[in-house]
């Protein structure tokens, strides 16, 4: 059974490596461009998915972790010249302005920096429950936006970076497709064998029940601690691809805002399933952009409609809306795909499900 | 040596004090009922013996070793188990995840071998997933392991959450109204069932419990609150003939 998995599990991710190369011949450009976003977000998706959905925490401190990895990864990266280039105002802090690293370090780095910065947090915070927990992780997420604004010898402040490294060597989005989608390999399988191991088990108790969760013996505490940590880690690993994907990067980035577009696809999909964070991370971003025709000038019949930026915003809102009030599991609830799903079409014979 | 004993347990919310200076003593391989009147203070004696509750007086001792006020998951660790009045368990889960989730504490793997599944870890997971599934059978839910929890009958859920308690490995089970909500049939299984798992896994069991004849029926000594008080203690026959008791329960002419 187990030897079974396995090998399902490797087909599962040479299918993905095959469907990569064939994306990276047939996508022009910008629809590789478009894809690899789809990629970042996920890695989001399924961080917040392991902090709302599977331990249940209502955390809204995403942006901040994001924005901790974003701007680590950027200074890590970027070359003497672009950092005199954009300190201008005020000169970088000495210390940092030779330091540059390879990218694959420097991500790793902010991933670790936004753990650190969970870690920080999390101990204050996550004695907290419910709304509570929320106001206070949003305003920690604000605060580091604050403290970013401000630091100018360190971030340049309001200004922001620009000319953020690319992903990989060149500048092609084509080769950042197996960087990014790498990382969302490595993202997806690491949460599939964490949910599934005793964490992943003791992180659903707490979610489904804290009080017969501790009563079980289950260290509350540490239990969310470590998946706030590991939640944050991919965080900021989201966040930094963020930051060389868009090449340029500011405190007002990484407003609230940001952790409600996540939010919505965690929704969207299905609070408490990997597989939902990834097609919703997908469909999102897509229907981003295939729906910008709203934003602009639109006739129907008579009636011409000027051009609003955001409106294309305006439908998820109400998509959300209409999820929350009649289909609050998502598009999969808290199911996830799995190779029993074959076994019950009608031409297999009835085999017992895999647990 | 008692396995357990309180001395003078009292907990205060604001002016009203929910139990006063409690002393219970329960040796090895008892079962004890507490009973008393709605709203004596069984549950928030449980919860105090739990760690649920910090007490604002008194201590628990379990085992010789001091263990009020520490928290609720250290002293499940102890070897003090327990299930809840109104069933907790984790509804979106299967029947065997809620035994495996009370497996955790003492699996002694860290995360790292976890996500990475060496083969101690696959190993300790094959031994708790046997364990789980023997204790399911001992509770005759073994045919519904893959069962959403909250699909199964009152009287199943009842009776998974003891499973789920002695997941645990306790040395005392704490059962809070575990015959609750049963026809006189399951009761009288519950009673059969109960004293069955205390001697298979060596068990000391403290209950609380209103259903009077599994009280009297399994019970060897019983503790009566009423307000907080302990008004008796003594051998079913004995509290059934204790003026207090009585009048505690149908009340003073």
């Amino acid at each position: 059974m187990k030897r079974e998995k396995v090998i399902q599990s490797l087909i599962s991710i040479a299918a993905v490596i095959i469907l990569l190369v064939i994306l990276n011949k047939v996508l022009t450009p910008f629809q590789a461009r478009i894809f690899n976003l789809g990629g970042i977000y996920i890695i989001l998706a399924i961080s917040m998915n392991l902090i709302n959905g599977f331990v249940g925490l209502f955390s809204l401190g995403h942006a901040g972790f994001m924005a901790v990895g974003a701007y680590t990864s950027a200074l890590l990266t970027m070359s003497r010249e672009a950092k005199e280039m954009n300190f201008f105002l005020e000169p970088i802090v000495p210390w940092l302005l030779d330091v540059q690293l390879p990218f694959p370090i420097a991500i790793i780095i902010g991933g670790l920096m936004a753990a650190l910065a969970a870690a920080l947090i999390g101990a204050p915070v996550l004695r907290l429950n419910d709304d509570y927990l929320a106001i206070a992780t949003l305003g920690f997420s604000e605060i580091i936006r604050v403290i970013f604004t401000n630091t100018q010898s360190l971030t340049n402040g309001a200004l922001g970076l620009k000319g953020l490294p690319y992903i990989g060597v060149t500048d092609s989005p084509k080769e950042a497709i197996w960087w990014i989608w790498g990382l969302v390999i490595i993202t997806i399988v690491f949460m599939v064998l964490l949910i599934n191991s005793t964490y992943g088990r003791a992180f659903k108790a707490i979610r489904e029940d804290e009080i017969a969760a501790e009563a079980m013996g289950i260290n509350l505490f540490k239990h969310k601690m470590m998946a706030f940590i590991i939640g944050s880690f991919f965080a900021g690993i989201g966040g930094a691809l963020l930051g060389h994907y868009m090449n340029t990067i500011d405190p007002l980035l990484f407003r609230y805002l940001l952790t409600f577009n996540i939010i919505l696809i965690v929704v969207l999909g299905g609070i408490g399933s990997i597989t939902s964070s990834v097609i919703s991370a997908i469909v999102v971003t897509i229907a981003q952009e295939l729906l910008r025709v709203l934003d602009g000038k639109m006739q129907i019949g008579s009636l011409i409609i000027n051009g609003v930026p955001g409106t294309r915003m305006v439908v998820f809102s109400a998509l959300l809306m209409l999820v929350i009030l009649f289909y609050q599991r998502g598009l999969m609830g808290t199911n996830e795909f799995s190779w029993s799903w074959f076994k019950k079409l009608p031409f297999k014979t009835k085999k017992a499900k895999i647990s | 040596m008692a396995l357990l004993n309180t001395d003078k347990l009292t907990i205060k919310f604001g002016g009203l004090t929910a139990v006063s200076a409690l002393d219970l003593v329960i040796n090895q391989n008892e079962i004890i009922g507490l009973i008393g009147p709605n709203g004596a203070g069984k549950t928030t004696s449980f919860n105090m013996i739990t760690g649920v509750y910090t007490p604002t007086s008194g201590t628990v001792v379990f085992e010789g070793k001091d263990i009020t006020g520490m928290k609720t998951h250290e002293i499940t660790k102890l070897g003090i188990a327990r299930t809840f009045q109104n069933i907790r368990l984790f509804g979106q889960l299967s029947v065997l995840e809620n035994v495996l989730i009370a497996n955790h504490m003492r699996f002694g793997s860290n995360l790292l071998s976890a996500v990475i599944k060496t083969p101690s870890y696959l190993k300790k997971e094959k031994a708790v997933y046997e364990k789980s599934m023997e204790l399911l059978r001992a509770v005759g839910l073994d045919d519904l392991k893959d069962e959403v929890c909250t699909s199964l009958p009152y009287g199943k859920q009842r009776r998974l959450e003891i499973a789920r308690a002695l997941a645990t490995d306790p040395k005392l089970l704490i059962l809070d109204e575990p015959a609750a909500g049963m026809n006189p049939q399951e009761s009288l299984e519950l009673m059969e069932f109960i004293r069955e798992i205390r001697d298979k896994y060596n068990l000391t069991i403290l209950m609380i419990e209103h259903h009077m004849a599994v009280v009297m029926g399994i019970c060897e000594r019983i503790y009566v609150l009423d307000y907080g008080v302990k008004i008796a203690d003594g051998t079913p026959s004995e509290i059934q003939n204790n003026q207090k008791v009585i009048e505690a329960y149908l009340g003073v002419e």
